[in-house]
């Protein structure tokens, strides 16, 4: 409420500068504005960026980082009574001194004796600091903004260059938002190592790669009984391979002869039929899929393997009859279709641009020498075409692996290093999903695991997509 | 061969077929045997993923329509003033009371374990006690009057007069037993149990009780949540794009970015999730499942897409409008800012409005940052714990009611309601104003 208040008094007092630095252009020029370097507006914007911008910045930092401020603050002393407690008790402390201070809701842990008093003390403290630290940085704001209008102001005048100076500003704000796209990358991968690095110092690396077991149930406390937790990733690995695989298995063909077909056979009216029904395909949420996949085409799955099994027993195949009937709607077969589907526009929109892109004097040549258009395709340009659909595949696969919801709601938990696609597997998604979703500690292997693993799948795309782009690079043909 | 030389004009096959001819043509009804083939296939290919939309969107459809009717129960409530305890409203069992009103509609006396009440009960939804307890608070003169409520029926009963329980099932298979089905028939006869449009659905949000779930909760928390995707990814990732296409220089720096950019469009939208939960959860401590969070994290996954889309709607304004514009006097961002970008405005909104699109489908991130945990009522405002509509599909996906399933089909008939929207608004903004140059 503060800062939008204080925002509020920023952006009227801009206002101000800019009206003022406005009319003291036009005052220096006598009322014609002819006589200035730059448009009067210039004036105004610039003394206003100068007034407004400083102090909003100031304002920004405040609000996002003065959380992190003040919790250091607090942090800063701890009594001994708290420094006693295990860390993570330490921090539910400190939370709740923060939050007892905002008035919110502390969490339900009751403090007592030596704690109580250190507690009390702390959610003073606290309020101290919160109301130090908000009130300093709306006062440094006031004067940045006091400031910034002073010393911009009296530089307006007949010769200065107010338009460039607002360009400079214009040009400084493009360059930070293009930054904001580096800087994503860079949070992405800090964000991932360093907790991997933290995942990694219990568990190592190697055993994680090339550990075939997988069980993240460890003890959340010492007392617990549980197993000691493996966080060997390979039937992960295996599992998600397994569903990329069918899924590709669908996909890839049906994408490419679809884009085949609509690129080289299809006239007009039926390509801007399909095409469009294509994108809605491409467009329905990953979500709805895994919809379907539950609730649709696993249990028809399960009812037709179901049938054949029944079919069969009995015969001379009685020990698969007797498989078949037991399988479950959850299996990587489910989630290898519904994601293959869930590809096939994908796929095959890469495709037709790429097959588009193929000269036309290409398919001319082969033509007139007498070949069909199925031949064309098949000798002229698909290999002409094969880098660009190589990396479209790359791209399927790498969109495969990284997929989530289809495989969390259809696939399983389950990890086991199996190549039956009738059994239910587990993939790198849906255990980054399973470990992050409901109660979380930070400092457990269990929680820090899926860091690991979504580190894992951010190489393994990001070297698929690598590859695609080297591929079209490398391998294109020059035609002109 | 000569004679058959010269008489080659004259009639050539009736004297029988020259076998290097039949050769060739054996090869040629190969070819085109094969040409057929090849074009089957390619029909097949189309054909298949046309029946892959058709089955999808249609089992959505079947699963999910029936949510939209839903059944009503009006019974006068005698408040009975021996059973309603002035000084603690609260503890009052108003579902028996309701209870009792039906009991006494369907002519049946409760016996002395509640049996009967308890089956009477398990018919009606206890939003109706709610109602009871809100008239009373609201007013306590009613105390000892009879006052009519209408409320949902329980979910098994909705699906049994949707026809989804069947009086054929097995007695013990089913929820409802064959006494309860009898009286829902005769409420139904007796007129006391109406049909109707569920507008339940739309205004409330989510229950554990199946009948009284709605969607307005998440689709007023989808709704925040976009709002903060669109105000920071559409400005940053349109002068980004302004940037990159029309200042920059050609330089390792820009190379860097540019290359950065097409990759970030690839990362998997789980890996954000990830992001968000180290970055503004653990480290700027945002609270945990609100709009803001969510929104932050949509508007980094969005940002490359904008960029992309925003990049190539400039690249289609041609150089000669930079270069009058440049001609006339105007500076370098002049010219981007009047002319450049407002001519290419209808690309950068039509790639805007599809990535935000894009955004509002988006569910895995949204698992990792806490939007799965259980919020009803509507979310209060960009900070309070929020859901939305994906993820709430998600939740009622999960759910082990019956009456969850065809909640969560029309909860996506909702979702893709919105994504059509947003995708038909694109589609007509580039018919409208693209311009071909």
């Amino acid at each position: 409420m503060l800062t939008w208040l204080s925002l509020l008094f920023l952006a009227l007092f801009a206002l101000a500068a800019f009206l003022l630095g406005r009319g003291r252009a036009l005052k220096a020029a006598g009322g014609a504005s002819v006589r200035l370097h730059s448009l009067p507006n210039y004036y105004g914007a610039y003394a206003a960026l100068w007034a407004g911008a400083p102090a909003a910045l100031l304002l920004l930092l405040g609000a996002v980082f003065g959380g992190r401020i003040e919790e250091a603050v607090l942090q800063a002393d701890r009594p001994a009574a708290v420094s006693a407690l295990t860390p993570d008790r330490q921090d539910v402390f400190f939370s709740d001194a923060r939050a007892i201070a905002a008035k919110e809701a502390p969490s339900e842990v009751v403090y007592e004796g030596e704690l109580k008093t250190a507690l009390d003390a702390k959610v003073e403290e606290s309020r101290k600091v919160t109301a130090t630290v908000r009130y300093s940085t709306i006062a440094l704001a006031a004067l940045l903004a006091l400031i910034g209008a002073l010393l911009a102001l009296p530089r307006v005048g007949l010769e200065f260059r107010a338009r460039n100076r607002v360009e400079g500003w214009i040009n400084g704000l493009l360059i930070a938002c293009s930054v904001a796209a580096v800087l994503t990358t860079l949070g992405i991968v800090l964000s991932l190592v360093w907790e991997s690095w933290r995942f990694f110092q219990s568990v190592s690396p190697l055993s994680f790669l090339f550990g075939t077991e997988w069980s993240p149930q460890i003890a959340m406390r010492a007392d617990q009984v549980a197993s000691a937790g493996a966080f060997g990733a390979v039937p992960l690995f295996a599992g998600t391979f397994l569903i990329m695989l069918i899924a590709m298995l669908v996909a890839a063909p049906v994408g490419l002869y679809s884009a085949i077909y609509l690129s080289e056979y299809a006239d007009r009216r039926v390509r801007s039929v399909v095409k469009p029904l294509l994108e809605v395909l491409a467009g329905v949420p990953t979500v709805v899929y895994g919809f379907f996949a539950a609730l649709t085409v696993g249990p028809l799955f399960r009812a037709g393997f179901n049938a054949i099994g029944e079919g069969m027993a009995g015969g001379p195949l009685d020990g698969i009859a007797q498989y078949l009937m037991q399988v479950q709607n959850q299996m990587a077969l489910v989630a290898g279709v519904v994601m293959g589907i869930m590809l096939i526009p994908f796929v095959s929109s890469l495709s037709d641009d790429i097959i588009n892109a193929v000269p036309q004097s290409l398919r001319d040549g082969s033509y007139a020498m007498g070949a069909t258009k199925s031949e064309t395709v098949k000798k002229v340009i698909l290999p002409a075409a094969l880098p660009g659909i190589m990396a479209a595949m790359l791209l399927a696969v790498s969109r495969a692996v990284g997929e989530t919801m289809i495989v969390t709601m259809a696939a399983g938990l389950q990890a086991k290093l199996t190549a039956n696609p009738l059994d239910t597997v587990t993939t790198v998604t849906v255990q980054i999903v399973t470990l992050l979703t409901g109660d979380q500690e930070f400092d457990s292997p269990k929680t820090l695991s899926a860091f690991g693993l979504g580190l894992t799948l951010f190489v393994v795309t990001l070297a698929l997509n690598i590859i695609a782009l080297r591929i079209v690079q490398k391998y294109r043909e020059q035609y002109d | 061969m000569t004679d058959a030389a010269i008489n080659a004009g004259a009639a050539p096959r009736e004297q029988g077929p020259r076998p290097q001819l039949s050769a060739a043509e054996a090869r040629l009804k190969k070819r085109y045997r094969s040409e057929m083939w090849f074009k089957a296939q390619g029909i097949a290919a189309i054909v298949v993923a046309m029946i892959f939309l058709v089955v999808l969107v249609g089992r959505i459809v079947a699963q999910g329509y029936t949510t939209f009717e839903t059944h009503s129960i009006s019974v006068p409530v005698y408040l009975n003033p021996d059973r309603i305890d002035r000084s603690a409203l609260d503890g009052v069992n108003y579902d028996y009371i309701v209870a009792e009103a039906v009991m006494k509609k369907l002519n049946v006396q409760d016996d002395d374990l509640g049996t009967t009440s308890g089956k009477v009960m398990d018919l009606v939804s206890r939003d109706l006690g709610f109602q009871l307890l809100n008239q009373i608070k609201a007013d306590p003169s009613v105390i000892g009057k009879t006052i009519e409520v209408t409320g949902p029926v329980k979910a098994d009963a909705d699906l049994y007069y949707k026809g989804e329980i069947k009086r054929s099932t097995a007695e013990e298979d089913r929820k409802l037993d064959n006494q309860q089905l009898a009286w829902l028939d005769q409420l139904e006869k007796d007129g006391t149990v109406k049909g109707g449009f569920n507008f339940g659905f739309f205004t409330k949000s989510d229950s554990t009780e199946p009948e009284q779930a709605g969607v307005l909760g998440a689709v007023v928390g989808s709704a925040l949540m976009l709002i903060i995707t669109a105000l920071i990814a559409v400005p940053v990732g349109v002068l980004a794009a302004v940037y990159l296409e029309e200042f920059a220089p050609k330089n390792r720096w820009t190379d860097v970015i540019e290359v950065n950019i097409n990759n970030l469009a690839a990362v998997p939208s789980i890996v954000y999730g990830l992001l968000g939960l180290a970055l503004f959860i653990n480290w700027l401590h945002v609270p945990r499942s609100s709009p803001l969070v969510g929104g932050l994290v949509l508007a980094l996954m969005a940002l490359p897409t904008v960029i992309i889309a925003t990049r190539s709607a400039l690249k289609a304004v041609p150089p000669s409008i930079r270069e009058a514009a440049l001609g006339v006097g105007a500076s370098k961002a002049q010219t981007v800012f009047h002319h450049v970008l407002p001519l290419a405005m209808p690309g950068v909104m039509t790639g805007a409005i599809l990535s935000l699109a894009h955004a509002l489908g988006e569910t895995a991130p949204l698992l990792m940052i806490g939007m799965v945990s259980f919020v009803p009522g509507v979310p209060e405002g960009f900070t309070g714990a929020s859901t939305v509509l994906p993820v709430q599909v998600f939740i009622w996906e999960n759910a082990s009611e019956r009456a969850f399933h065809e909640r969560t089909a029309a909860a996506i008939l909702v979702l893709l309601i919105f994504m059509i929207v947003m995708n038909a608004a694109a589609v007509i903004l580039r018919r409208r104003f693209e311009r071909r140059w």
